[in-house]
């Protein structure tokens, strides 16, 4: 290791009298004499102290002239460049850089939302706040100059569920942005929206909680409490992206599928990648795409039919037929209600009707697994007893870690799950290896939790790995978790070995 | 209540413009105790909206949880409706009227459902100035729960219970009148002739419009002890005047004194009247609606009728800019800015 002293203050205060400016400036001066020592173009630096600036001018001159002060001096006081050195590269082809949270508000926007209805919170604030910057561009109606959206910003996140849930209801695509805390406020509504039968997309970007826990970290810990959020038999569907494009993707599909399925769509990014900037594929729209109303009547449908029940299922596939408010004139109505109704909506008390009622959403949730995304593999380079399931931000590290233990000899075949409901080949999958390690950013393996449930696997076909100490799962880590479970390596799971620990028995 | 549906029709029933009769705004028949003022205000609602010969279609009911919000399956049974969870009725309405501005938003709450769990959302409701006619069924008790105090009920009223409640009320009418309501009103579930104009005024201004009706709870607390019972609000309720209603192109028939009326063009140019006025109340003018909701309060009088109304209202619509169509009837061709202009975004993001 080599140290560089570069004499900062005594340039300052050579170059300036103003002693903020002799503060200010100091590091403006270390960039110029960075790109001396590792040999960074100076008009790159130049044009983005250009870009930094926009709109405040004045300044870009006083910039330009440090940089150019601290270049200088190390040019003419040290051997530059160093060994070590900047070049020009372009590896990254079409690929485009964009948080997250961007992506959503993007995805919103081109799945056809019109109001957006939430309460600000950390690390989901920037969906809405992209939501707002690109319909500013985009949605102002040419005629009138007035606003194809609505945004309201609730008293809570109870008030802004129930805004989505009732412009659901009356036909217009709406979401919340939310994180955790606002899971749990919105959990009696969504147990309406599941039993109710209406369209609701919630984009929940999740960050470590329990209650406040750590607001400005990430953790993918909304698993379980989304996935069965609210009292009674609830199920719901979940998204998991792994980057901005599928945020962008996973957005917008949310709309088709909540109107296709009926049900809420809860979205599971979380703040590594909503409030990063990310490498990510370019965005896609495809111009052909229709949007997907789901089972809709007009008021010609409902005049050509004998009879309509609002839960009557008539498809067989246990989607039912809805109507909007005001369709017809004497057709087509009903009260919608979040206690137990017949297939005509009316209110019941009959065990047999609820009972009929709740097979009915059961097979509602079989009919989701041929629409929600299915995962996808990475089959190991020779077969193997061993696989990994990871869902959203564990993508990257996972996959790297892989890499380094084949490179170890150990063969993992993975799968990333993209979807709650599971897909059949979720459950192949985890029959195919003789173990399973489930990967995921929380500490009570809540993802193993519902594949256990789901699909009634005993615990020792899946082992976990985990990391929850609010930062993102790395590949360094999967790997020495991996390794210490893998069969005659001596080593207790995570679980047991913290609990002997706090209870004073420690090795 | 009679359980036994009634098929026989009078058959010169009379019918509305667009040749309905009131049956056809009618519901199903009501479960709630025989005598609930619940039962009075649907039946206003059905009068109401019979006369001003709406479509039923054009109406969406929304409530939260109670008895009162049961009432949305006993009147206008061809209205889609949407009985929600306690307390959240007015996000509900929100994202309704967000997604429809050309429908009409009647909403029924009770008093639990509104002044208790509801109280966050009532108050941002009034707040945005929603387009909505937001009328409480209040009886000052929990009927469903079998008869507590509810945060209406006066201090020192005693409910069927027997303990005077040692509670101060949250007077609906005063709190909506402090946040910036544009429509105040308060009414009797026993005084339909005041009730039903009030209810056709509501829906005629453009804006948040509450009305607050006592309807006493038969079973609970229409004891001699209450301030909710039939007998107190007949011998204690002063009205503030008298409210004509005339819609829109009908001619105006009564005559009224020269200085005695106030007379108000409507949003959809229904013209309402009010005469024989409260002595120091001016309608228009917030500060005076509230002294004299205080004065009377102090008096042991409840005061009823329109109490205060904005000829000036904004709703939330105007207030948020959005199209005059509604968003829900918005199509792809208005929502998708296509795929070239996703290729710009993805470039300024390289």
């Amino acid at each position: 290791m080599e140290i560089i002293g570069l004499p900062l203050t005594r340039i300052c205060n050579r170059e300036y009298n103003d002693p903020r400016q002799r503060q200010l400036f100091k590091n403006v001066i270390y960039v110029g004499a960075l790109a001396a020592l590792l040999d960074i173009d100076m008009g790159v630096i130049t044009e983005l102290v250009g870009d930094q600036f926009k709109g405040k001018e004045k300044l870009v001159a006083p910039n330009i002239h440090a940089l150019e002060l601290g270049h200088q001096y190390t040019l003419e006081n040290f051997d530059c460049p160093l060994s070590i050195r900047v070049e020009h590269r372009d590896l990254v082809g079409d690929r485009i850089l964009i948080d997250g949270n961007s992506a959503i508000g993007l995805g919103a926007i081109y799945g056809g939302a019109t109001l957006a209805a939430w309460y600000p919170i950390t690390p989901s604030t920037s969906v809405v706040d992209a939501f707002e910057k690109y319909c500013k561009r985009l949605r102002i109606d040419p005629g009138s100059g007035r606003k194809n959206y609505a945004i309201v910003q609730a008293e809570d996140e109870l008030a802004a569920i129930g805004m989505v849930i009732g412009a659901s209801w009356n036909g217009a695509r709406a979401f919340t942005a939310t994180s955790g805390p606002g899971i749990s406020l919105m959990s009696e509504f969504l147990g309406l929206a599941y039993f109710a039968e209406i369209p609701t997309v919630v984009m929940d970007v999740q960050r470590a909680g329990p209650s406040t826990g750590m607001p400005t970290r990430t953790q993918q810990s909304d698993v379980l409490s989304s996935a069965y959020a609210s009292h009674g038999d609830t199920k719901h569907v979940l998204l998991f992206p792994s980057t901005p494009r599928e945020c962008f993707d996973m957005a917008a599909d949310a709309f088709d599928l909540a109107e296709r399925l009926q049900t809420p769509i809860i979205l599971m990014s979380d703040l590594d990648l909503g409030m990063n900037d990310n490498m990510s594929e370019p965005l896609h729209w495809d111009d052909d795409r229709e949007y997907d109303r789901g089972k809709v009547l007009s008021a010609e449908d409902l005049d050509d039919m004998e009879e309509f029940g609002r839960y009557l299922d008539v498809d067989k596939d246990a989607i039912c037929y809805r109507t909007y408010p005001g369709t017809h004139p004497t057709k087509g109505a009903f009260l919608t209600r979040g206690s137990s109704h017949d297939e005509y909506a009316t209110y019941t008390e009959s065990g047999e009707a609820y009972e009929r009622n709740m097979h009915r959403l059961m097979a509602k949730w079989e009919t989701a697994k041929q629409y929600v995304p299915g995962p996808i593999m990475t089959p190991a380079a020779r077969e193997t007893g061993y696989g990994v399931i990871f869902f959203g931000t564990s993508e990257a590290s996972s996959l790297e870690a892989l890499d380094y233990l084949a490179e170890e000899g150990i063969a993992i075949d993975a799968m990333r799950v993209r979807a709650f409901p599971f897909n059949d080949e979720v459950e192949q999958f985890i029959d195919a290896h003789e173990r399973t390690f489930v990967i995921e950013q929380n500490r009570d393996s809540q993802l193993r939790t519902l594949l256990m449930a789901e699909f009634e696997f005993g615990p020792d076909k899946l082992k976990s790995v985990l990391c929850f100490d609010g930062t993102p799962i790395s590949a360094r880590n999967i790997r020495k978790q991996i390794l210490k479970k893998i069969p005659g390596s001596n080593v207790t799971p995570l679980r047991r070995e913290t609990a002997r620990l706090s209870s004073g028995e420690g090795s | 209540m009679s359980y036994i549906n009634p098929t026989f029709r009078h058959p010169e029933l009379a019918v509305n413009d667009l040749g309905y009769t009131k049956a056809d705004y009618e519901g199903s028949l009501s479960t709630l105790c025989a005598g609930c003022g619940h039962d009075s205000i649907s039946g206003a609602i059905v009068k109401a909206v019979h006369e001003m010969s709406i479509e039923p279609h054009k109406i969406a009911k929304i409530s939260g949880i109670g008895c009162s919000s049961k009432t949305p399956n006993y009147f206008l049974g061809k209205s889609h409706g949407f009985n929600s969870v306690h307390g959240r009725m007015p996000s509900v309405a929100t994202g309704a009227n967000m997604a429809n501005r050309d429908l009409i938003y009647l909403a029924v709450s009770g008093d639990g459902d509104t002044a208790s769990i509801g109280l966050g959302q009532f108050t941002h409701a009034i707040r945005r100035n929603l387009n909505m006619v937001y009328i409480v069924m209040n009886n000052g008790c929990y009927g469903l729960t079998k008869g507590q105090d509810s945060a209406t009920a006066d201090e020192g009223s005693r409910s069927k219970k027997g303990d005077p409640n040692p509670f101060t009320a949250i007077d609906l009418c005063a709190t909506a009148l402090q946040i910036g309501a544009g429509f105040v009103a308060r009414s009797f579930s026993g005084d339909r002739e005041q009730l039903v104009p009030l209810i056709k005024a509501a829906i005629t201004h453009q804006g948040f419009a509450l009305i607050d009706v006592i309807s006493p709870c038969v079973t609970f607390n229409n004891t001699e002890a209450s301030t909710k019972s039939y007998e107190f609000v007949r011998a204690h309720s002063e009205a503030t005047g008298t409210l004509d209603f005339v819609p829109m192109r009908q001619e105006i028939t009564a005559s009224y004194h020269p200085g005695t009326s106030n007379e108000v063009t409507m949003h959809d140019g229904s013209v309402i009247h009010l005469h024989k006025l409260t002595e120091g109340l001016d309608p228009f003018d917030r500060a005076s609606a509230m002294n004299v909701i205080e004065q009377h309060r102090q008096q042991g009088q409840i005061l009823t009728g329109l109490i205060f109304m904005d000829r000036d209202s904004r709703d939330l619509h105007e207030a948020l800019d959005t199209v005059t169509r509604p968003l829900n009837q918005l199509g792809p061709e208005d929502l998708c800015p296509g795929s070239k202009v996703l290729e710009n975004i993805n470039a300024s993001l390289r």
